[in-house]
């Protein structure tokens, strides 16, 4: 077993840990945070079958970022699109035998790692050319992209100049989900492709990709907008007494 | 106060490039202890300040789920850049709702994040110092809480959550605003805004009905502390005084006189605003809304309405059952609160009102949505309900109505430039610059259609715009309430 073998394989335990542990911690705290007042953003739905419409439609199709900017929303919608489909794509590493509809998609989440290097140039190209963007824009949101970007070119190079032991490799995770460690093939670009992923799973929690978990408990959204029907109440406004409350019987 | 420019419309909207520090000199006067006090906060600024606010903002943000998922979501993608009426006015980047948030964002970081303790550089972390504490000063006090960004931001933030909870911060450690402060003292020593006692607002209601008499030969009446009545009709105090707010309470009056509803006003709860929201603090926005639940309760009223006011039915739609409630000591059929647009409306659709709309003929009108209502609120029982009743109501009224721009209306209105506490003079450089987006929708109107009427249900939007009106060489008396519109048009008297 090579050192670099078990440099890695704790590596992506490390990661995995702090990806998992990490977002289940905020979502936890998200949860537990009270929200005490109706905030929801009107036109808001009135029942809660409403608000899982509203939601599925926010993070699948990005509606408001749609209304609010054509550039925008392009990019950054066939960016998530693209990594999804490049993500499902890489099911088959971590699958023996490989499920029929990830085998399916293999085409799909090839040429998605190609979109989602557009749609990154398109959102970086903005952070530049967007006086208004240029002016928000810290370090972490520009090096947020790089990390995205190289992770997908690192990716492609494998597929068109440095083909890596794809067997090898599956064989390695296949090792590290069973606890049966197995050789990794130790291509630079293969190397380089996996520390970047470990880096972004690390970062994630730590960072403002929690936009993921947070969209779901944004108060804004997923409020039912039923104020006057139900008595709202949770933390300090679920402690609220009226001394006049005798007087009503 | 530096002589400034007012903003040149064009032809179309134009999203301004960035430029830096163009508001940076914008401060509302600072509130001296005499105004704090009362409201629970230090009169000065307390020794080791930065550590309290720093405390409090921990506090604010365990306590609101809104606060933690707004400051960790952000993506800084931009969409809200070009949203704000404000940034759009003034061309600063710190009115660029992002940029607002960061201000506090960049603090929470520094002291409650990892990414913001150990890289504070990296993330756009920040100590917080006095440059700070002056910034937030200068720029949470240009932001309206028109909540206009947050419907265009994919994961819903909202800077008005954002600026309430830095100006409750700004007061816990003795640095507040002198204009909002001081009229929450008064409403909790007096009862309203205005500081107006009860012998007084007798006095003006009297006035009132001999003017509608005297207008119209009918009695109308303008009741106050009359128990047993059945509605308890809650109005900001600008209604008893103000031009054009006072037509609208005219108009109030004649709608409840002809549909024969007895009603009456309170001394106690004379005033619907509640400024405390603007100041994010809930222990006076509990306070003050508690006067309202005292007085329905020792008037024994079946019903409330409320006037016609942004933020106070904002707080009343959205907040009231929650901090007065539960309202079981009201009339079940009824919405508990109700807006007053929604009597009228109902009295309406059942023909309960004779209205001539000949009446209106000399004005041709448009709707200003106004922020609190459309974005804070809603009316009648379906979704985009506070769009349609008012818009309903105007048509019944008038025969020639128009509205402006579809992305300046709705829920995408664009606020007055004078709401969250701002509508005062040290900051009228920030109002009329802030005033500029709805200036070029209106303009647009007023060019194609001859529209020379913008109604609005808001006592803030009719004291802003009757004074920005003139900024943009249109008359301040443009401006006029809904319920104006209704009392033009009423026929009182046996129905013919």
């Amino acid at each position: 077993m090579s050192a670099l073998t078990v440099l890695y394989a704790l590596l992506f335990y490390a990661a995995t840990a702090i990806l998992v542990g990490g977002v289940a911690y905020q979502s936890w705290v998200y949860a537990r945070t009270p929200q005490p007042l109706k905030i929801p953003i009107p036109p808001a739905p009135t029942t809660r079958q409403g608000v899982v419409l509203r939601m599925l439609v926010e993070v699948t199709l990005f509606r408001s970022l749609f209304r609010s900017n054509k550039w925008i929303w392009l990019f950054g919608w066939i960016f998530h699109v693209a990594l999804l489909a490049a993500l499902l794509r890489h099911l088959r590493y971590f699958t023996e035998p490989v499920w029929a509809w990830v085998a399916l998609i293999q085409p799909a989440g090839l040429y998605a790692g190609f979109v989602m290097l557009a749609g990154l140039a398109g959102l970086w190209a903005r952070r530049f050319l967007v006086d208004r963007v240029r002016y928000i824009s810290s370090p972490s949101d520009h090096l947020m992209l790089a990390l995205l970007a190289a992770i997908a070119a690192s990716g492609l190079a494998m597929k068109y100049l440095a083909h890596t032991d794809i067997v090898a490799l599956k064989a390695f995770f296949l090792g590290l989900m069973a606890f049966d460690w197995q050789e990794l093939p130790a291509d630079p670009v293969l190397l380089v492709h996996l520390a970047l992923v470990a880096a972004l799973m690390i970062v994630f929690p730590l960072s403002k990709l929690l936009h993921a978990p947070g969209v779901f408990f944004s108060p804004s959204l997923n409020q039912v907008d039923d104020a006057r029907e139900r008595r709202h109440a949770a933390g300090w406004s679920a402690r609220i007494s009226h001394a006049g409350r005798a007087r009503g019987g | 106060m530096a002589a400034f420019e007012t903003p040149a419309l064009g032809e179309y909207p134009v999203i301004p490039l960035v430029r830096v520090g163009a508001m940076a000199h914008s401060k509302p006067f600072v509130a001296k202890a005499e105004f704090q006090k009362p409201l629970g906060f230090p009169g000065e600024l307390v020794p080791d300040w930065e550590k309290v606010a720093v405390t409090k903002l921990g506090e604010l943000v365990s306590q609101s789920r809104a606060l933690q998922v707004f400051l960790d979501s952000c993506v800084k993608c931009g969409a809200c850049t070009d949203k704000c009426h404000y940034y759009l006015g003034t061309s600063d980047p710190k009115n660029m709702p992002v940029a607002r948030q960061d201000l506090l964002r960049s603090v929470y970081r520094r002291y409650y994040t990892f990414a913001g303790k150990h890289f504070p550089k990296l993330v756009g972390a920040r100590d917080m110092t006095r440059e700070v504490l002056d910034d937030w000063y200068s720029y949470f006090h240009q932001c309206s809480q028109c909540r206009r960004c947050s419907v265009f931001c994919p994961y819903g933030i909202d800077t008005a959550e954002i600026s309430m909870a830095a100006r409750d911060i700004m007061d816990s450690v003795g640095l507040g605003q002198k204009y909002s402060n001081e009229i929450i003292g008064k409403v909790h020593k007096i009862g309203n805004n205005l500081g107006l006692p009860g012998p007084a607002l007798r006095n003006t209601l009297d006035g009132l009905e001999e003017d509608v008499k005297e207008a119209t030969g009918v009695d109308v009446r303008f009741p106050l502390d009359q128990k047993g009545a059945e509605v308890l009709l809650v109005t900001p105090s600008a209604d008893f005084f103000a031009e054009p707010h006072i037509d609208g309470l005219i108009g109030y009056a004649k709608v409840l006189h002809a549909a024969g509803i007895s009603w009456t006003l309170s001394s106690h709860a004379s005033e619907a605003a509640n400024f405390s929201l603007f100041i994010g603090n809930h222990d006076n926005l509990q306070k003050v809304a508690g006067r309202i639940r005292e007085a329905a309760l020792d008037l024994g009223v079946k019903r409330i309405v409320v006037g016609e006011c942004g933020h106070a039915w904002r707080v009343a739609y959205s907040f009231w059952n929650t901090l007065i409630g539960p309202f079981d000591f009201l009339d079940p059929r009824y919405p508990a609160p109700q807006h007053i647009c929604e009597v009228t409306h109902d009295l309406i659709r059942r023909g309960a009102l004779t209205l001539d709309k000949s009446a209106n003929d000399d004005k041709v009108v448009t709707f200003h949505d106004s922020c609190n209502v459309s974005r804070g609120s809603r009316m009648g029982d379906m979704p985009g309900g506070q769009f349609v009743i008012p818009r309903e109501i105007i048509r019944a009224c008038v025969n020639k109505f128009v509205d402006m721009a579809p992305e300046t209306i709705g829920e995408t209105t664009f606020c007055c430039g004078g709401g969250g506490g701002l509508l005062t003079d040290d900051l009228i450089e920030l109002r009329v610059k802030g005033a500029a987006p709805r200036m070029q929708a209106l303009q647009q109107v007023v060019e194609e259609h001859g529209v020379n009427y913008m109604a609005a249900i808001c006592a803030i939007c009719k004291s802003q715009f009757t004074k920005v009106l003139p900024y943009y060489q249109h008359p301040m008396d443009m401006i006029g309430s809904v319920h104006g519109l209704v009392s033009s048009a009423i026929v009182l008297g046996p129905k013919q």
